[in-house]
């Protein structure tokens, strides 16, 4: 049998997940693919195309995991557009003169903007915002612009309004309709989105029809004159007024069109030819076309399954949406606008906190048709699900939105009267039933979720539910959540921090005795020594605490393969002196230690034997030297770029900022060790939002990333508050540091800490910024109360007599390990002999084969 | 079988332990408690061949006393010397006592 030849036009966020689904599914080993992509880049996420000007690289926007397309054996065209189709002969001609047969056709041609039949609008002023080339192109003009106006008050034109902002602008929003998001909100809703966006800088003028654009202005560029008489001068302007199928091939093919333009497909996502399929913005079903990108999801999954002979239909799709404009939460539900005969509204309006919500239910005040959330969106999740589930609402409706504050207490969605058929997470459609299978299959911790079903891993906003569904289904299976540390602690590790803290437990002895059994173990050791740390500040090495810890803490350096130690002293941001470089040559030629430089942009010198550390440490010591707590679980390093010191595009000290932090939080004992990243701009030099805290200079402060990771499972930081002053900025660390300390479970990155975080940035953000929990006094107390009682642990080491005795290797001899034996080849230094170098006679044991 | 003086016990910090050279062995000396009571099994980690046991984290696991690795924390019992993870690996035990003071190693 031959293979299966699909040709798939199209290479947006749908035309990609279309592929993703279809490798899922089936071998694709067993089909001949090709993929044409117009751009000159593979699939990226539109949805979050303006923080391109934030982050500011293409990559961080792409969906695709490098090689994904040549692992699976995908023929990708970039740049390349398919021009025209021959359906009888099933062939696609490209513009570059290629034809490829095809089998099964996929159209995922998407949209393009709308740019309403203004005299003027091909001016080199004027712009669409679509692509990452569109915002190239944004930006270049921005760059000698002081005003710029998005034509459009939709979703796309506020998202666009922000962009502007972002890029230093005066900023102007011209909306036809007498409101802002004239789709999803009501007068009310829109008028208060206006105040708050207003408030922000951005200027918004509704009811404007634009008649032109004249390049006649006096203190800009360019004069928009509107119907009313009025006029607007700019530099620049940006369509964002709406999008419309790209349908074009499908037109010149002869398939059918509907009415409002689009692709007609049915259930299938079959176009009116059997073997040709339509999927995303392209595509109308039922004459809609659908603008957001879930439903383009769903019908990717449809038309996957289709193919592979799975069975699901497209149905539509429900349009509600919780997004973050210009950084105010707007939720909108079905029928926002009520326009259902017969419905009746509930509405409840804050001006001081500025929080509009409206309910749309049905005329018998029984089922929620729609609803409004502007300025508060904690609702949406509930409302969202009564309304796709039809849940009967409770007898007084209006509680669903009222604050806590105004007595009636708020009726709240149990996981368990949901359908299994429920939507959980409309971004990647994922319904109850599936988190339930994912739960039934040992699945136990909202990370494992999120990692095996993707719920939540889209737009975020259903994890309380998911959360709520993962402990419903928990406690049925009669799985009791355990968060106990060991066999010794019946307590989580929060818990234990909270004891010794309130009764000032002081040692292990006690911690075991009055909470604990048995003897205590590699978990519960050093977990207990490291909280002992970062409640008092102790130092590691007492004596009644040495039990404790893992070697690495209690030798003062990071234990290697054959048994010696590393030693890495501390360079601030980076930063050394020739001179003590120099010190730190000597010391290496005079001990033989290899010598590298680490990630942590500091320098390491390894083959250290137990016995030589104090000498090299007192070496060190006395050059300036302190200890670089390379071995411990506490705040390593601050990773820094040069910055505005030296560098010509550095907008602020970032090495000053850098050697500051990381003297002020160094030693501080952490659940797992840290490292801190800043970047004197955006161009991020120092890879500030792999670290567990980044910081990005602006040229109005500093942005806080938080809970970045490098390494095994690499994860971008989120984005915690932004332009922040130095005071600020500190009190915020200080408190995201103590958070961590006394939240996370034992040996948890900041990372893997916030996926298990219920309700993500978000509440993080809560706590840190709005004292949510009102303990950051407490949290900035302990810190200063840390940061006073720092001591450099080898200073304290060498000048203790009692201390150095335990260097040496043998107790009762002055020889040291011959075991440890170094070899030199190949590269100019050495390294440590494998065991067969060592013991050439043991070649044939079969437990100590070397692999070559 | 003699046993040998290898320090005194309070040369041993509790919960600790020490490495001792015992007729050309490296043996890990363990001091559980500020008991005097020592236990002994070889200092070599089998999994690296690198002489390290003495320097793990003494550990309690099914109601005995195991020594954690400080290079990938397999753990091997301070009696027996069994370890847990892979008994293909098991170390040596070598017997150990406290007499008048002194910790004494058989080997």
């Amino acid at each position: 049998m031959s293979k299966m030849k699909l040709v798939i036009v199209g290479n947006g966020m749908v035309g990609h997940r279309y592929i993703e689904d279809l490798v899922e599914k089936t071998d694709v080993s067993e089909m001949d693919i090709t993929v044409f992509c117009e751009e000159p880049r593979v699939a990226y996420d539109r949805v979050h195309l303006s923080s391109y000007f934030s982050h500011h690289t293409a990559d961080e926007l792409s969906l695709v995991k490098e090689g994904f397309y040549e692992k699976h054996g995908i023929n990708m065209l970039i740049g390349e557009r398919a021009i025209n189709i021959n359906r009888e002969k099933q062939v696609v001609y490209s513009s570059t003169g290629r034809e490829i047969q095809y089998d099964k056709l996929i159209l995922a041609t998407g949209s393009f903007p709308f740019v309403p039949p203004i005299k003027g609008n091909e001016s080199k002023d004027c712009f669409v915002y679509r692509t990452i080339e569109d915002l190239k192109a944004i930006e270049a003009t921005a760059k000698k612009s002081k005003s710029g106006v998005v034509i459009g008050g939709g979703l796309l034109g506020l998202e666009a309004a922000g962009a502007l902002k972002a890029l230093g602008v005066t900023t102007h929003v011209v909306e036809f309709a007498p409101k802002l998001m004239a789709e999803q909100l009501d007068q009310a809703g829109g008028n208060q989105l206006r105040q708050k966006i207003e408030r922000m800088g951005v200027n918004v003028h509704t009811s404007k029809n634009t008649l032109e654009i004249v390049p006649e202005g006096k203190e800009a560029r360019n004069v928009m004159r509107f119907a009313d008489g009025t006029e607007l001068e700019t530099d620049f302007i940006v369509f964002s007024a709406g999008i419309r199928p790209q349908d074009k091939l499908a037109r010149q093919m002869g398939l059918g069109i509907a009415p409002r333009g689009g692709i007609e497909i049915n259930n299938n996502c079959q176009t009116t030819d059997e073997n040709i399929y339509a999927i995303g913005e392209c595509a109308s079903w039922n004459r809609t076309f659908y603008g957001l990108v879930a439903p383009g999801y769903k019908m990717a999954t449809v038309a996957v399954d289709h193919i592979v002979g799975n069975d699901s239909q497209f149905e539509g799709a429900d349009m509600s949406a919780k997004l973050k404009l210009l950084g105010v939460k707007v939720g909108s539900i079905g029928d926002a606008n009520g326009r259902t005969p017969g419905c009746k509204s509930y509405v409840y309006q804050n001006e001081e906190q500025e929080v509009y919500k409206r309910l749309i239910v049905s005329e018998d005040n029984k089922k929620l048709l729609g609803a409004v959330m502007v300025g508060d969106t904690s609702d949406y999740g509930d409302l969202l699900q009564l309304m796709l589930n039809e849940i009967d609402l409770p007898e007084h409706p209006d509680t669903l939105i009222l604050p806590a504050h105004a007595g009636a207490e708020k009726p709240t969605l149990g996981a368990d009267s949901l359908p299994e058929s429920a939507v959980i997470c409309s971004c990647f459609d994922v319904t109850k039933g599936k988190i339930a299978q994912a739960v039934a299959e040992g699945h136990h911790t909202i990370g494992d979720i999120k990692a095996v079903t993707g719920a939540g891993t889209g737009c975020g906003g259903c994890i309380p539910l998911v959360t709520s569904v993962l402990n419903a289904e928990l406690a049925k299976a009669g799985v009791e959540v355990k968060n106990d540390v060991c066999e010794h602690f019946a307590y989580s590790r929060q818990e234990l921090f909270h004891l010794i803290r309130i009764e000032e437990i002081k040692t292990f002895d006690e911690l075991l005795e009055k909470y604990g059994k048995g003897y205590g173990c590699e978990v519960c050791k050093p977990l207990a020594g490291s909280i002992l740390a970062s409640c008092w500040g102790e130092h590691i090495l007492k004596p009644e605490l040495v039990k404790l810890h893992d070697t690495n803490d209690n030798f003062l350096g990071n234990m290697q393969k054959d048994g010696t130690y590393s030693v890495i002293p501390r360079m601030a941001g980076g930063e050394v002196t020739p001179q003590a470089l120099s010190v730190l040559a000597d010391v290496a030629a005079e001990y033989n230690l290899y010598t590298k430089i680490t990630g942590a942009q500091r320098i390491g010198l390894f083959g250290a034997q137990k016995d030589d550390l104090p000498a090299i440490w007192k070496k060190l010591v006395a050059a300036g030297y302190e200890t670089g707590q390379a071995y411990a679980k506490a705040l390593r390093m601050a990773k820094t770029c040069v910055g505005s010191t030296w560098c010509r595009y550095g907008v602020q000290d970032s090495v000053g900022l850098g050697v500051m932090i990381e003297n002020r939080y160094k030693g501080i004992r952490t659940p797992h060790k840290m490292k801190f990243g800043v970047s004197g701009c955006t161009r991020e030099c120092a890879e500030a939002q792999g670290k567990d805290l980044g910081i990005i200079a602006t040229d109005a402060g500093w942005n806080m990333y938080v809970c970045g990771n490098g390494g095994m499972k690499p994860r971008h930081a989120d984005l915690l508050a932004s332009d922040l002053d130095q005071e600020t900025l500190i009190k915020y660390i200080d408190r995201f540091m103590m958070f961590y300390i006394r939240t996370a479970a034992p040996l948890q990155r900041t990372s893997v800490w916030m996926e298990n975080l219920e309700g993500g940035v978000d509440y993080l953000r809560e706590v840190i910024v709005d004292n949510k929990l009102g303990i950051n006094d407490q949290l900035e107390a302990d810190v200063a109360n840390l940061v006073g009682n720092f001591a450099c642990e080898w200073t304290d080491t060498i000048n203790d007599e009692a201390q150095l005795k335990r260097f040496a290797h043998f107790i009762n001899a002055d020889e040291r390990d011959d075991n440890v034996v170094f070899v030199t080849d190949g590269r100019e230094q050495h390294r440590p002999a494998t065991y067969t170098e060592k013991n050439p006679e043991a070649k044939g044991d079969i437990l100590h084969v070397e692999l070559v | 079988m003699a046993f040998t003086k290898i320090c005194k016990i309070e040369d041993i910090i509790p919960g600790t332990g020490v490495c001792a050279l015992v007729n050309g062995e490296q043996v890990a000396v363990f001091r559980p408690s500020k008991d005097e009571e020592v236990l002994a099994i070889s200092n070599t980690d089998p999994f690296f061949q690198s002489n390290v046991l003495s320097r793990g984290l003494i550990v309690e696991h099914q109601g005995e006393l195991w020594v954690a690795s400080p290079l990938k924390k397999q753990r091997f019992n301070l009696t027996t010397g069994v370890c847990m993870e892979d008994e293909q690996f098991s170390v040596k035990a070598y017997k150990a006592r406290v007499t008048k003071g002194s910790v004494e190693i058989a080997a």
